[in-house]
């Protein structure tokens, strides 16, 4: 059955990263404007852990940020906005229901697999199974896509959208999709982002078991010097090579998230009016320049073109420095705002 | 970053489709989208990384020339599965899968069965039974 073509004027923003461009996307389509890394700040994003155990696609798990899907919840959470969400077993079930939402005018976010989206470039359809895009719209077999890290909005087939909402793996994609049913157009920003900031900070510092938060970096580090020894040569520049691609491919907005999170810092500095999170950016830049100095050795080593003394231990150590940097900033990012203009206004009075 | 060193290394891995967006810092030192066509050390983990891909399928494909495995393991690998994932897809368990990669179990499966595995790897019923020469 064909059913009537819809297309509901949404505005396609491209973004660094998909989950942290579908809220600003769609937040935007309703009504509150919050830029890309303020979506990511608000949502606690940033985060940091190497996983030797958990494994994708065969390798250890390192990630820059938080798990997919808790930014939206986080987000949602700190700014009064509520979302429906629904998950399907019956593919043809989750195609009336988005059918639906559609028919109702609303865009309708939802998660992909990489390797389904045919619209993608080859070199990125790995399996990787969270991939959040939106749909906005519906045209004889085909749907209206925003696809946040894409420049411009594209289309897909239904069947092959069907495939990719229900890819089997890690996780089962099992047809999620959600949309907002509220959002508060004079929502707090500035509560939002002073909670989202100290929740990072907290993340970063507190969190338990060493693979985790800033303590995780030196973990890495640790695994790291012994990779030639423990896993020879070719295993060990394979395994260098996921680092790479974990922190630099599509989706981290370079440096594994750290530039977009010294952007936020930025804005904030101006929401909060804490003229000190200016400092704080410049800081969170300087250590996202030394991961991205950390891939480019990294990948010459993975090519054999090492320079004389980049080596596994050298790597290590330039880890070690970064740990240290970021235990540090986030060390004073959790510590309570000094308030000054309202502590002196008591005083005073 | 600033934004005139984000890095422009095209090695066509976008195919043209799209550039990506990265944070960067303008002349004001606030930071902006920059957009990219690629980085050299992303590339060179993307390659090799397609190198562990495509060398698992020449090695699949050649073990099934050479009658020590089924069509089915050539297939499995060129979509990126192990057995484990393709169950998952195909709806059967990992055993069966394991064992439909041997030539002789392979040989005798039901149409329904391999129906199943020709969806699931996005091939048709006669692809499946064959690898390019």
């Amino acid at each position: 059955m064909n059913k009537a073509a819809v297309t509901i004027p949404f505005e396609h923003q491209q973004s660094a990263h998909c989950e942290t461009g579908v809220i600003s996307n769609l937040m935007r389509f309703h009504g509150l404007r919050v830029s890309e890394p303020m979506a990511f700040g608000i949502g606690s994003g940033l985060f940091y852990s190497h996983m030797p155990f958990v494994k994708l696609n065969g390798i250890p798990v390192t990630s820059y940020r938080i798990l997919p899907g808790h930014i939206f919840k986080r987000f949602s959470r700190n700014t009064g906005v509520e979302m429906r969400r629904m998950k399907f077993r019956d593919p043809l079930k989750a195609m009336d229901e988005l059918d639906r939402a559609l028919d109702q005018g609303l865009p309708v976010g939802m998660l992909t697999s990489v390797f389904y989206l045919p619209y993608l470039p080859k070199a990125f359809r790995f399996h990787f199974n969270a991939h959040n895009i939106v749909v906005f719209g519906r045209e004889g077999d085909e749907y209206l896509v925003s696809d946040p890290v894409m420049e411009a909005p594209t289309r897909i087939h239904r069947t092959a959208l069907m495939r990719a909402r229900f890819a089997k793996g890690m996780p089962n994609t099992n047809g999620r999709m959600y949309y907002p049913v509220r959002v508060p157009t004079d929502a707090d920003l500035r509560r939002a982002a002073a909670n989202g900031l100290r929740r990072t900070a907290r993340d970063m510092v507190n969190t338990p078991l060493p693979m985790f938060g800033a303590k995780g970096i030196p973990y890495l580090a640790g695994k790291l010097r012994k990779y030639e020894q423990r896993l020879g040569e070719r295993d060990a520049r394979l395994a260098l090579g996921n680092l790479i691609r974990m922190q630099e491919e599509i989706g981290t907005g370079g440096a594994g998230f750290r530039f977009m999170f010294a952007a936020f810092l930025q804005e904030a500095a101006t929401v909060l009016e804490r003229p000190e999170l200016r400092q704080h950016a410049i800081t969170m830049t300087r250590i996202g320049d030394q991961w991205r100095e950390f891939a480019f050795e990294a990948g010459r080593l993975c090519k054999g073109r090492a320079e004389e003394g980049i080596n596994y231990g050298s790597l290590a150590d330039k880890l070690i420095a970064i740990g240290r940097q970021e235990t540090e900033l986030f060390r004073e990012l959790a510590r309570k705002p000094a308030k000054g203009s309202t502590v002196q206004g008591i005083r005073t009075a | 970053m600033k934004k005139e060193d984000v890095p422009q290394d095209d090695a066509n891995m976008l195919e043209g489709k799209f550039r990506v967006v990265k944070y960067a810092l303008n002349e004001n030192g606030e930071y902006e989208k920059v957009r990219s066509v690629g980085w050299e050390p992303e590339n060179t983990a993307l390659e090799q990384a397609w190198d562990v891909v495509h060398e698992r399928v020449e090695a699949a494909r050649q073990g099934v020339l050479a009658g020590r495995l089924s069509p089915l393991a050539y297939h499995m690998e060129k979509n990126m599965m192990d057995a484990g994932l393709l169950a998952k897809h195909a709806g059967l368990s990992t055993r069966k899968v394991e064992r439909h990669t041997q030539p002789a179990a392979f040989a005798v499966l039901d149409t329904d069965t391999l129906q199943r595995y020709a969806t699931a790897l996005l091939v048709s019923v006669d692809e499946l039974k064959t690898v390019p020469r």
